[in-house]
Protein backbone atom coordinates (compact mmCIF):
# COMPACT_ATOMS: atom_id res chain seq x y z
CA UNK A 1 0.00 0.00 0.00
CA UNK A 2 1.81 3.86 -0.60
CA UNK A 3 2.17 5.66 2.53
CA UNK A 4 1.94 9.37 2.50
CA UNK A 5 5.00 10.71 4.04
CA UNK A 6 3.62 12.61 7.66
CA UNK A 7 6.29 13.60 9.89
CA UNK A 8 3.41 14.32 12.27
CA UNK A 9 2.59 10.67 12.75
CA UNK A 10 5.14 11.02 15.81
CA UNK A 11 2.78 12.32 17.77
CA UNK A 12 0.55 9.42 17.01
CA UNK A 13 3.12 7.18 18.20
CA UNK A 14 5.03 9.49 21.04
CA UNK A 15 2.97 7.36 24.20
CA UNK A 16 4.23 4.34 23.38
CA UNK A 17 7.67 5.14 22.43
CA UNK A 18 7.53 6.80 26.19
CA UNK A 19 6.08 4.29 27.71
CA UNK A 20 8.46 1.62 26.30
CA UNK A 21 11.65 3.21 26.44
CA UNK A 22 10.67 4.40 30.30
CA UNK A 23 10.27 0.63 30.57
CA UNK A 24 13.29 -0.57 28.90
CA UNK A 25 15.89 2.21 28.50
CA UNK A 26 16.31 3.00 32.22
CA UNK A 27 16.60 -1.04 33.41
CA UNK A 28 18.84 -1.49 29.80
CA UNK A 29 21.38 1.32 31.34
CA UNK A 30 21.25 -0.17 34.63
CA UNK A 31 22.56 -3.66 33.33
CA UNK A 32 25.02 -1.80 31.20
CA UNK A 33 26.53 0.04 34.21
CA UNK A 34 26.80 -3.24 36.06
CA UNK A 35 28.30 -5.22 33.16
CA UNK A 36 31.80 -2.63 33.43
CA UNK A 37 31.93 -2.20 36.98
CA UNK A 38 33.05 -4.02 40.26
CA UNK A 39 31.01 -4.01 43.59
CA UNK A 40 31.97 -4.73 46.96
CA UNK A 41 28.83 -3.99 48.31
CA UNK A 42 28.13 -0.19 50.25
CA UNK A 43 27.58 1.11 46.84
CA UNK A 44 30.69 1.52 45.95
CA UNK A 45 31.38 0.87 42.16
CA UNK A 46 35.22 0.50 40.43
CA UNK A 47 35.34 0.56 36.63
CA UNK A 48 36.14 -3.14 35.80
CA UNK A 49 36.25 -2.67 31.78
CA UNK A 50 35.39 -5.91 29.82
CA UNK A 51 36.69 -8.19 32.64
CA UNK A 52 32.95 -9.39 33.13
CA UNK A 53 32.63 -10.33 29.39
CA UNK A 54 35.65 -12.11 29.39
CA UNK A 55 34.84 -14.31 32.17
CA UNK A 56 31.43 -15.06 31.01
CA UNK A 57 32.49 -16.08 27.48
CA UNK A 58 35.05 -18.15 28.87
CA UNK A 59 33.17 -20.11 31.60
CA UNK A 60 32.04 -23.67 31.11
CA UNK A 61 29.21 -22.92 33.28
CA UNK A 62 27.79 -20.16 30.33
CA UNK A 63 28.67 -22.56 27.24
CA UNK A 64 26.89 -25.46 28.57
CA UNK A 65 23.91 -23.59 29.62
CA UNK A 66 24.05 -22.22 26.32
CA UNK A 67 23.77 -25.46 24.47
CA UNK A 68 21.02 -26.61 26.64
CA UNK A 69 19.13 -23.59 25.56
CA UNK A 70 19.71 -23.96 21.79
CA UNK A 71 19.17 -28.15 22.27
CA UNK A 72 15.76 -27.21 23.82
CA UNK A 73 14.36 -24.43 21.27
CA UNK A 74 15.53 -26.67 18.50
CA UNK A 75 13.61 -29.56 19.85
CA UNK A 76 10.33 -27.51 20.42
CA UNK A 77 10.28 -25.89 17.60
CA UNK A 78 10.75 -28.91 15.78
CA UNK A 79 7.78 -31.20 17.30
CA UNK A 80 5.61 -27.87 18.02
CA UNK A 81 5.34 -26.07 14.51
CA UNK A 82 4.45 -29.67 12.64
CA UNK A 83 2.42 -30.76 14.90
CA UNK A 84 0.00 -27.28 15.57
CA UNK A 85 -0.22 -26.97 11.72
CA UNK A 86 -1.42 -30.31 11.21
CA UNK A 87 -3.79 -29.98 13.71
CA UNK A 88 -5.02 -26.58 12.19
CA UNK A 89 -5.51 -28.04 8.87
CA UNK A 90 -7.55 -31.16 10.53
CA UNK A 91 -9.75 -28.91 12.85
CA UNK A 92 -13.37 -28.23 11.92
CA UNK A 93 -14.01 -24.99 9.94
CA UNK A 94 -17.74 -24.65 10.85
CA UNK A 95 -20.22 -25.35 13.50
CA UNK A 96 -20.17 -25.89 17.29
CA UNK A 97 -17.25 -28.57 17.44
CA UNK A 98 -15.66 -24.69 16.08
CA UNK A 99 -16.16 -23.28 19.72
CA UNK A 100 -15.40 -26.42 21.76
CA UNK A 101 -11.83 -26.87 19.71
CA UNK A 102 -11.00 -23.26 20.25
CA UNK A 103 -11.89 -22.60 24.10
CA UNK A 104 -10.52 -26.30 24.99
CA UNK A 105 -7.29 -25.70 23.19
CA UNK A 106 -6.44 -21.94 24.16
CA UNK A 107 -6.65 -23.18 27.83
CA UNK A 108 -3.08 -24.17 28.04
CA UNK A 109 -2.26 -20.66 27.16
CA UNK A 110 -4.25 -19.20 29.86
CA UNK A 111 -2.35 -20.67 32.66
CA UNK A 112 0.07 -18.79 35.02
CA UNK A 113 3.15 -20.18 34.20
CA UNK A 114 3.81 -21.37 37.61
CA UNK A 115 0.99 -22.86 37.85
CA UNK A 116 2.06 -25.35 34.35
CA UNK A 117 4.96 -26.05 36.47
CA UNK A 118 3.32 -27.48 39.29
CA UNK A 119 0.75 -29.33 37.08
CA UNK A 120 2.86 -30.93 35.16
CA UNK A 121 5.44 -31.52 38.37
CA UNK A 122 2.19 -33.30 40.26
CA UNK A 123 0.76 -35.03 36.79
CA UNK A 124 4.97 -36.33 36.15
CA UNK A 125 5.29 -37.71 40.04
CA UNK A 126 5.93 -41.46 39.58
CA UNK A 127 4.52 -42.08 42.90
CA UNK A 128 0.76 -40.28 42.85
CA UNK A 129 1.06 -38.59 38.89
CA UNK A 130 -1.06 -40.08 36.53
CA UNK A 131 1.58 -39.84 33.49
CA UNK A 132 4.38 -40.77 36.12
CA UNK A 133 2.61 -43.90 37.67
CA UNK A 134 1.16 -44.78 33.89
CA UNK A 135 4.77 -45.07 32.95
CA UNK A 136 6.12 -47.00 35.74
CA UNK A 137 3.25 -49.52 35.39
CA UNK A 138 4.12 -50.30 32.07
CA UNK A 139 7.59 -50.93 32.56
CA UNK A 140 9.40 -47.71 32.16
CA UNK A 141 11.71 -47.08 34.71
CA UNK A 142 10.62 -43.29 34.82
CA UNK A 143 11.72 -40.92 37.89
CA UNK A 144 12.10 -37.10 36.68
CA UNK A 145 13.47 -36.04 39.96
CA UNK A 146 16.50 -38.54 39.25
CA UNK A 147 17.05 -39.34 35.60
CA UNK A 148 18.48 -36.51 33.35
CA UNK A 149 16.79 -37.69 30.21
CA UNK A 150 13.62 -38.11 32.03
CA UNK A 151 13.83 -34.54 33.29
CA UNK A 152 14.41 -33.57 29.97
CA UNK A 153 11.35 -35.76 28.53
CA UNK A 154 8.83 -33.98 31.17
CA UNK A 155 10.33 -30.70 30.05
CA UNK A 156 10.06 -30.91 26.33
CA UNK A 157 6.23 -32.65 26.32
CA UNK A 158 5.16 -29.68 28.81
CA UNK A 159 6.29 -27.26 26.15
CA UNK A 160 4.12 -29.19 24.05
CA UNK A 161 1.48 -29.43 25.58
CA UNK A 162 1.83 -25.42 26.64
CA UNK A 163 2.54 -24.16 23.29
CA UNK A 164 1.08 -25.60 20.80
CA UNK A 165 -1.43 -24.58 20.88
CA UNK A 166 -0.35 -20.94 19.44
CA UNK A 167 0.70 -22.47 16.39
CA UNK A 168 -2.91 -24.24 15.85
CA UNK A 169 -4.57 -20.54 16.81
CA UNK A 170 -2.60 -18.91 14.54
CA UNK A 171 -2.64 -20.98 11.62
CA UNK A 172 -6.73 -21.76 11.91
CA UNK A 173 -6.73 -17.95 11.52
CA UNK A 174 -4.98 -18.16 8.77
CA UNK A 175 -6.64 -20.84 7.66
CA UNK A 176 -10.05 -19.68 7.76
CA UNK A 177 -9.21 -16.59 6.61
CA UNK A 178 -8.33 -17.48 2.85
CA UNK A 179 -11.36 -17.01 -0.07
CA UNK A 180 -13.19 -19.98 -0.64
CA UNK A 181 -12.84 -19.32 -4.28
CA UNK A 182 -9.11 -20.13 -3.90
CA UNK A 183 -10.46 -24.22 -3.32
CA UNK A 184 -12.98 -24.16 -5.69
CA UNK A 185 -10.78 -23.16 -8.44
CA UNK A 186 -8.70 -25.80 -7.17
CA UNK A 187 -11.38 -28.26 -7.27
CA UNK A 188 -11.80 -27.41 -10.92
CA UNK A 189 -8.51 -27.75 -11.78
CA UNK A 190 -8.50 -31.13 -9.48
CA UNK A 191 -5.80 -30.39 -7.68
CA UNK A 192 -4.96 -33.44 -5.18
CA UNK A 193 -4.68 -32.28 -1.56
CA UNK A 194 -1.00 -31.66 -1.43
CA UNK A 195 -0.76 -29.46 -4.10
CA UNK A 196 -4.15 -27.28 -2.65
CA UNK A 197 -1.67 -27.68 1.13
CA UNK A 198 1.08 -26.66 -1.25
CA UNK A 199 0.35 -24.24 -3.19
CA UNK A 200 -2.53 -22.03 -1.48
CA UNK A 201 -3.03 -22.63 1.76
CA UNK A 202 1.37 -22.96 3.13
CA UNK A 203 1.48 -19.42 1.25
CA UNK A 204 -1.37 -18.05 2.58
CA UNK A 205 -0.29 -19.00 5.89
CA UNK A 206 3.32 -17.43 5.72
CA UNK A 207 2.76 -14.63 7.48
CA UNK A 208 1.32 -16.54 10.39
CA UNK A 209 3.78 -18.84 10.19
CA UNK A 210 6.19 -16.53 10.60
CA UNK A 211 5.16 -15.25 13.48
CA UNK A 212 4.16 -18.25 15.16
CA UNK A 213 7.93 -19.15 14.69
CA UNK A 214 9.33 -16.29 15.76
CA UNK A 215 7.08 -16.02 19.21
CA UNK A 216 7.74 -19.62 19.40
CA UNK A 217 11.73 -19.01 19.22
CA UNK A 218 11.62 -15.85 21.66
CA UNK A 219 9.76 -17.68 24.31
CA UNK A 220 11.08 -21.28 24.34
CA UNK A 221 14.66 -19.04 24.45
CA UNK A 222 13.13 -17.18 27.48
CA UNK A 223 11.83 -20.28 29.21
CA UNK A 224 12.27 -19.84 32.92
CA UNK A 225 9.10 -19.99 35.44
CA UNK A 226 7.59 -23.40 34.20
CA UNK A 227 10.94 -25.01 34.11
CA UNK A 228 12.05 -23.53 37.55
CA UNK A 229 8.85 -25.44 39.32
CA UNK A 230 9.00 -28.38 37.28
CA UNK A 231 12.20 -29.35 38.15
CA UNK A 232 14.68 -25.99 39.91
CA UNK A 233 17.14 -26.83 36.69
CA UNK A 234 18.10 -30.26 37.93
CA UNK A 235 18.74 -33.31 38.54
CA UNK A 236 22.42 -31.50 38.94
CA UNK A 237 22.45 -28.88 36.43
CA UNK A 238 20.55 -31.02 33.55
CA UNK A 239 17.72 -28.61 32.46
CA UNK A 240 19.53 -25.20 33.54
CA UNK A 241 18.61 -23.08 30.70
CA UNK A 242 20.34 -20.00 30.62
CA UNK A 243 17.61 -17.59 32.17
CA UNK A 244 17.54 -19.91 35.24
CA UNK A 245 21.41 -19.86 35.59
CA UNK A 246 21.49 -16.19 34.99
CA UNK A 247 18.76 -15.76 38.10
CA UNK A 248 20.91 -18.09 40.18
CA UNK A 249 24.14 -15.65 39.19
CA UNK A 250 22.39 -12.36 39.86
CA UNK A 251 19.68 -13.24 42.60
CA UNK A 252 21.15 -16.18 44.06
CA UNK A 253 24.93 -15.20 44.41
CA UNK A 254 24.42 -11.59 43.99
CA UNK A 255 27.27 -11.75 41.34
CA UNK A 256 26.02 -8.49 39.62
CA UNK A 257 29.32 -8.10 37.59
CA UNK A 258 28.90 -11.11 35.73
CA UNK A 259 24.89 -11.60 35.56
CA UNK A 260 24.78 -8.28 33.71
CA UNK A 261 27.30 -9.36 31.42
CA UNK A 262 25.40 -11.95 30.77
CA UNK A 263 22.70 -10.71 30.35
CA UNK A 264 23.56 -8.49 27.78
CA UNK A 265 25.24 -11.31 25.80
CA UNK A 266 21.91 -13.24 26.61
CA UNK A 267 20.04 -11.07 25.24
CA UNK A 268 22.10 -9.89 22.28
CA UNK A 269 22.01 -13.48 20.84
CA UNK A 270 18.15 -13.63 21.29
CA UNK A 271 18.16 -10.34 19.09
CA UNK A 272 20.58 -12.06 16.65
CA UNK A 273 18.67 -15.08 16.30
CA UNK A 274 15.45 -13.57 15.36
CA UNK A 275 16.85 -10.84 12.69
CA UNK A 276 18.46 -14.14 11.39
CA UNK A 277 14.79 -15.99 11.46
CA UNK A 278 13.02 -12.94 10.16
CA UNK A 279 15.58 -11.83 6.80
CA UNK A 280 15.58 -15.86 6.14
CA UNK A 281 11.37 -16.15 6.40
CA UNK A 282 10.49 -13.09 4.64
CA UNK A 283 13.97 -13.08 1.88
CA UNK A 284 11.34 -14.55 -0.79
CA UNK A 285 8.90 -12.14 -0.46
CA UNK A 286 11.49 -9.25 -0.97
CA UNK A 287 12.52 -10.54 -4.28
CA UNK B 1 -17.06 -38.76 13.14
CA UNK B 2 -15.11 -38.28 9.79
CA UNK B 3 -11.06 -39.76 10.02
CA UNK B 4 -9.54 -35.95 10.16
CA UNK B 5 -10.90 -35.46 13.68
CA UNK B 6 -9.58 -38.27 14.91
CA UNK B 7 -5.92 -36.11 15.49
CA UNK B 8 -7.74 -32.71 16.80
CA UNK B 9 -9.61 -35.44 19.33
CA UNK B 10 -6.48 -36.92 20.70
CA UNK B 11 -4.38 -33.61 20.64
CA UNK B 12 -7.86 -32.63 22.72
CA UNK B 13 -7.60 -35.49 25.11
CA UNK B 14 -3.61 -34.53 25.66
CA UNK B 15 -4.53 -31.31 26.67
CA UNK B 16 -7.05 -31.85 28.76
CA UNK B 17 -5.23 -34.72 30.77
CA UNK B 18 -2.91 -32.63 33.08
CA UNK B 19 -6.15 -30.54 33.74
CA UNK B 20 -7.88 -33.26 34.71
CA UNK B 21 -5.63 -34.28 37.09
CA UNK B 22 -5.14 -30.97 38.96
CA UNK B 23 -8.57 -30.55 39.17
CA UNK B 24 -9.27 -33.54 41.30
CA UNK B 25 -6.70 -33.49 42.83
CA UNK B 26 -8.28 -30.43 44.36
CA UNK B 27 -11.47 -31.99 45.77
CA UNK B 28 -9.23 -34.78 47.67
CA UNK B 29 -7.80 -34.53 51.07
CA UNK B 30 -3.75 -34.33 51.41
CA UNK B 31 -4.02 -37.84 52.80
CA UNK B 32 -5.74 -39.68 49.76
CA UNK B 33 -2.95 -37.77 47.43
CA UNK B 34 -0.09 -39.07 49.55
CA UNK B 35 -1.60 -42.21 50.23
CA UNK B 36 -2.47 -44.04 47.26
CA UNK B 37 -3.75 -43.71 43.48
CA UNK B 38 -7.08 -42.98 42.41
CA UNK B 39 -8.89 -41.36 39.24
CA UNK B 40 -11.89 -40.02 40.76
CA UNK B 41 -11.73 -38.47 44.77
CA UNK B 42 -12.71 -41.14 46.93
CA UNK B 43 -13.49 -38.77 50.15
CA UNK B 44 -15.28 -35.99 47.74
CA UNK B 45 -14.28 -32.63 49.46
CA UNK B 46 -14.83 -28.60 49.30
CA UNK B 47 -12.13 -27.84 52.01
CA UNK B 48 -9.09 -26.96 49.86
CA UNK B 49 -11.47 -24.18 47.99
CA UNK B 50 -13.59 -22.81 51.71
CA UNK B 51 -9.14 -22.07 52.60
CA UNK B 52 -8.89 -19.73 49.67
CA UNK B 53 -12.17 -18.04 50.19
CA UNK B 54 -11.84 -17.49 53.65
CA UNK B 55 -8.55 -16.19 53.88
CA UNK B 56 -7.68 -12.93 52.54
CA UNK B 57 -4.43 -13.28 51.70
CA UNK B 58 -5.36 -15.89 49.13
CA UNK B 59 -8.60 -14.24 47.80
CA UNK B 60 -6.93 -10.72 47.89
CA UNK B 61 -4.19 -12.55 45.64
CA UNK B 62 -6.96 -13.04 42.98
CA UNK B 63 -7.73 -9.53 43.19
CA UNK B 64 -4.56 -7.91 42.90
CA UNK B 65 -3.73 -10.68 39.56
CA UNK B 66 -6.58 -9.41 38.15
CA UNK B 67 -6.20 -5.73 38.76
CA UNK B 68 -2.81 -5.13 36.99
CA UNK B 69 -3.81 -7.56 33.98
CA UNK B 70 -7.02 -5.47 33.34
CA UNK B 71 -4.61 -2.34 33.90
CA UNK B 72 -2.00 -3.82 31.41
CA UNK B 73 -4.63 -5.16 28.60
CA UNK B 74 -6.07 -1.30 28.64
CA UNK B 75 -3.04 -0.11 29.03
CA UNK B 76 -1.22 -1.48 26.10
CA UNK B 77 -4.09 -1.58 23.37
CA UNK B 78 -5.26 1.78 23.97
CA UNK B 79 -1.78 3.45 23.53
CA UNK B 80 -0.96 0.88 20.74
CA UNK B 81 -4.08 2.03 18.85
CA UNK B 82 -3.03 5.55 17.95
CA UNK B 83 0.92 4.16 17.09
CA UNK B 84 -0.63 1.27 14.80
CA UNK B 85 -2.35 3.52 12.82
CA UNK B 86 0.39 5.77 12.07
CA UNK B 87 2.70 2.76 11.14
CA UNK B 88 0.02 1.21 9.01
CA UNK B 89 -0.85 4.54 7.49
CA UNK B 90 2.27 7.09 7.15
CA UNK B 91 5.89 7.12 6.58
CA UNK B 92 7.97 9.02 8.84
CA UNK B 93 11.48 9.70 9.93
CA UNK B 94 12.55 6.59 11.24
CA UNK B 95 9.46 4.42 11.37
CA UNK B 96 11.28 1.18 10.31
CA UNK B 97 13.93 1.30 12.69
CA UNK B 98 11.20 2.38 15.77
CA UNK B 99 9.04 -0.76 14.96
CA UNK B 100 11.92 -3.14 14.67
CA UNK B 101 13.38 -1.35 17.98
CA UNK B 102 9.81 -2.05 19.39
CA UNK B 103 9.64 -5.21 18.60
CA UNK B 104 13.28 -5.83 20.47
CA UNK B 105 11.74 -5.50 23.82
CA UNK B 106 9.21 -8.50 22.90
CA UNK B 107 12.83 -10.37 23.12
CA UNK B 108 13.70 -9.02 26.11
CA UNK B 109 14.25 -11.92 28.29
CA UNK B 110 12.26 -11.09 31.60
CA UNK B 111 14.96 -12.71 34.03
CA UNK B 112 17.70 -9.70 32.31
CA UNK B 113 15.36 -6.98 33.26
CA UNK B 114 13.97 -8.35 36.90
CA UNK B 115 16.56 -6.51 38.89
CA UNK B 116 17.01 -3.93 37.30
CA UNK B 117 12.99 -3.52 37.20
CA UNK B 118 13.01 -3.97 40.98
CA UNK B 119 15.29 -0.79 41.45
CA UNK B 120 13.66 1.60 39.07
CA UNK B 121 9.88 0.70 40.16
CA UNK B 122 11.55 1.01 43.78
CA UNK B 123 12.98 4.72 43.20
CA UNK B 124 9.28 5.93 41.49
CA UNK B 125 7.51 4.57 45.00
CA UNK B 126 5.20 2.25 42.83
CA UNK B 127 6.78 -0.85 44.06
CA UNK B 128 3.97 -3.47 45.21
CA UNK B 129 0.99 -1.59 43.62
CA UNK B 130 -0.30 -3.61 40.42
CA UNK B 131 0.43 -0.52 38.84
CA UNK B 132 4.14 -1.37 38.70
CA UNK B 133 3.13 -5.03 37.38
CA UNK B 134 0.90 -3.51 34.75
CA UNK B 135 3.49 -0.84 33.46
CA UNK B 136 6.30 -3.19 33.47
CA UNK B 137 4.28 -6.44 31.12
CA UNK B 138 3.54 -3.16 28.81
CA UNK B 139 7.18 -3.65 27.68
CA UNK B 140 6.44 -6.96 25.80
CA UNK B 141 2.63 -5.96 25.27
CA UNK B 142 2.94 -2.62 23.89
CA UNK B 143 5.20 -4.42 20.98
CA UNK B 144 2.88 -7.53 20.39
CA UNK B 145 -0.33 -5.29 20.42
CA UNK B 146 1.32 -3.17 17.85
CA UNK B 147 2.03 -5.80 16.09
CA UNK B 148 -1.11 -7.17 16.07
CA UNK B 149 -3.07 -4.26 15.66
CA UNK B 150 -0.77 -3.18 12.30
CA UNK B 151 -1.41 -6.18 10.72
CA UNK B 152 -5.39 -6.06 11.19
CA UNK B 153 -5.35 -2.26 9.92
CA UNK B 154 -3.42 -2.65 6.52
CA UNK B 155 -5.65 -4.84 5.62
CA UNK B 156 -8.51 -1.54 5.60
CA UNK B 157 -8.52 0.23 2.47
CA UNK B 158 -7.20 4.10 2.74
CA UNK B 159 -10.36 4.96 0.89
CA UNK B 160 -12.04 4.39 4.46
CA UNK B 161 -10.13 7.44 6.06
CA UNK B 162 -9.81 9.58 2.63
CA UNK B 163 -13.84 9.56 2.16
CA UNK B 164 -14.50 9.95 5.71
CA UNK B 165 -12.22 13.35 5.61
CA UNK B 166 -13.34 14.39 2.56
CA UNK B 167 -16.69 13.95 4.29
CA UNK B 168 -15.19 16.37 7.26
CA UNK B 169 -14.90 14.18 9.61
CA UNK B 170 -11.90 15.16 12.05
CA UNK B 171 -9.30 12.68 12.53
CA UNK B 172 -10.28 11.79 16.19
CA UNK B 173 -13.86 11.63 15.18
CA UNK B 174 -13.10 9.27 12.32
CA UNK B 175 -11.30 7.35 14.56
CA UNK B 176 -13.55 6.60 16.98
CA UNK B 177 -16.76 6.42 15.15
CA UNK B 178 -15.44 4.57 11.70
CA UNK B 179 -11.83 3.22 12.10
CA UNK B 180 -11.94 1.04 15.93
CA UNK B 181 -15.59 -0.47 14.76
CA UNK B 182 -14.09 -1.35 11.34
CA UNK B 183 -11.03 -3.12 12.80
CA UNK B 184 -12.89 -4.80 16.10
CA UNK B 185 -11.42 -8.19 15.60
CA UNK B 186 -8.62 -7.00 15.74
CA UNK B 187 -9.10 -5.12 18.79
CA UNK B 188 -10.29 -8.24 20.15
CA UNK B 189 -7.04 -10.28 19.41
CA UNK B 190 -4.87 -7.81 20.59
CA UNK B 191 -6.95 -7.47 23.65
CA UNK B 192 -6.75 -11.19 24.35
CA UNK B 193 -3.29 -11.23 23.31
CA UNK B 194 -2.11 -8.68 26.34
CA UNK B 195 -4.50 -10.52 28.99
CA UNK B 196 -3.16 -13.97 28.12
CA UNK B 197 0.81 -12.53 28.56
CA UNK B 198 -0.02 -10.55 31.34
CA UNK B 199 -1.68 -12.84 33.31
CA UNK B 200 0.41 -15.50 32.68
CA UNK B 201 4.19 -14.08 32.96
CA UNK B 202 5.25 -13.91 37.19
CA UNK B 203 8.87 -13.28 37.21
CA UNK B 204 8.61 -10.08 36.91
CA UNK B 205 4.95 -9.84 38.87
CA UNK B 206 6.59 -11.70 41.69
CA UNK B 207 9.52 -9.61 41.41
CA UNK B 208 7.65 -6.31 41.70
CA UNK B 209 5.31 -7.09 44.74
CA UNK B 210 5.70 -8.40 48.28
CA UNK B 211 2.47 -8.29 49.83
CA UNK B 212 -0.24 -6.21 49.28
CA UNK B 213 -0.42 -6.52 45.44
CA UNK B 214 1.18 -10.42 45.43
CA UNK B 215 -0.16 -12.31 42.08
CA UNK B 216 -2.46 -15.41 43.60
CA UNK B 217 0.02 -17.42 41.37
CA UNK B 218 2.67 -16.36 43.05
CA UNK B 219 1.28 -17.22 46.32
CA UNK B 220 1.44 -20.56 45.15
CA UNK B 221 4.53 -21.29 46.78
CA UNK B 222 3.58 -20.96 50.32
CA UNK B 223 1.50 -24.11 50.15
CA UNK B 224 5.07 -25.79 49.89
CA UNK B 225 6.94 -23.45 52.62
CA UNK B 226 4.83 -22.57 55.38
CA UNK B 227 2.81 -26.22 57.09
CA UNK B 228 4.19 -28.75 55.19
CA UNK B 229 3.32 -29.44 51.72
CA UNK B 230 -0.62 -29.18 51.02
CA UNK B 231 -0.98 -30.62 47.63
CA UNK B 232 -5.06 -30.40 47.82
CA UNK B 233 -4.61 -26.61 48.27
CA UNK B 234 -2.05 -26.07 45.83
CA UNK B 235 -4.37 -28.01 43.25
CA UNK B 236 -7.49 -25.72 44.11
CA UNK B 237 -5.68 -22.89 43.63
CA UNK B 238 -4.01 -23.74 40.75
CA UNK B 239 -7.70 -24.74 39.28
CA UNK B 240 -9.24 -21.50 39.97
CA UNK B 241 -6.58 -19.66 38.11
CA UNK B 242 -7.75 -21.43 35.28
CA UNK B 243 -11.32 -19.53 35.29
CA UNK B 244 -10.30 -15.68 34.22
CA UNK B 245 -8.57 -17.13 30.88
CA UNK B 246 -11.25 -19.57 30.10
CA UNK B 247 -13.84 -16.93 30.63
CA UNK B 248 -11.77 -14.71 28.20
CA UNK B 249 -11.35 -17.02 25.67
CA UNK B 250 -14.70 -17.72 25.47
CA UNK B 251 -15.27 -14.17 24.47
CA UNK B 252 -12.80 -13.89 21.77
CA UNK B 253 -13.39 -17.09 20.11
CA UNK B 254 -15.46 -15.99 17.77
CA UNK B 255 -12.75 -13.40 16.32
CA UNK B 256 -10.42 -16.54 16.01
CA UNK B 257 -13.25 -18.62 13.99
CA UNK B 258 -14.02 -15.88 11.47
CA UNK B 259 -10.18 -15.66 10.96
CA UNK B 260 -7.27 -12.90 10.31
CA UNK B 261 -4.33 -12.87 8.03
CA UNK B 262 -2.14 -10.77 9.55
CA UNK B 263 -0.09 -7.77 7.69
CA UNK B 264 3.16 -7.48 7.54
CA UNK B 265 5.31 -9.50 10.10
Amino acid sequence: MYKQINHKAWFLVAPVVILVAFNAIIPLMTVVNYSVQETFGDNVFTWAGVQWFEQVLHSDRFHDALLRQILFTALVLFIEVPLGLIVALAMPRKGFWVSVCLVTMALPLLIPWNVVGAMWNIFALPEIGLMGKGLNALGFDFNYTRQPGAAWFTIVLMDVWHWTSLVVLLCYAGLVSIPNDYYQAAKIDGASAWSVFRFIQLPKLKRVLTIAILLRFMDSFMVYTEVVVLTGGGPGNSTTFLSIDLVKTALGQFDLGPAAAMSLIYFLIILLLSWLFYTLMTRNEAQ
Amino acid sequence: MRKRFLLPTIYILFLLLPIYWLVIMSFKTTNEILGGFTLWPRDFTLANYAVIFTDPTWYNGYIASIEYVVINTILSVAVALPAAYAFSRYRFLGDKHLFFWLLTNRMAPPAVFALPFYQLYSAVNLFDTPWAVALAHTLFNIPLAVWILEGFMSGVPKELDETAYVDGYSFWRFFFKIFMPTIAAGIGVACFFCFMFSWVELLLAKTLTSVAAKPIAALMTKTASTSGYQLGLLAAAGSLTLIPGAVVIYFVRNYIAKGFALGRV
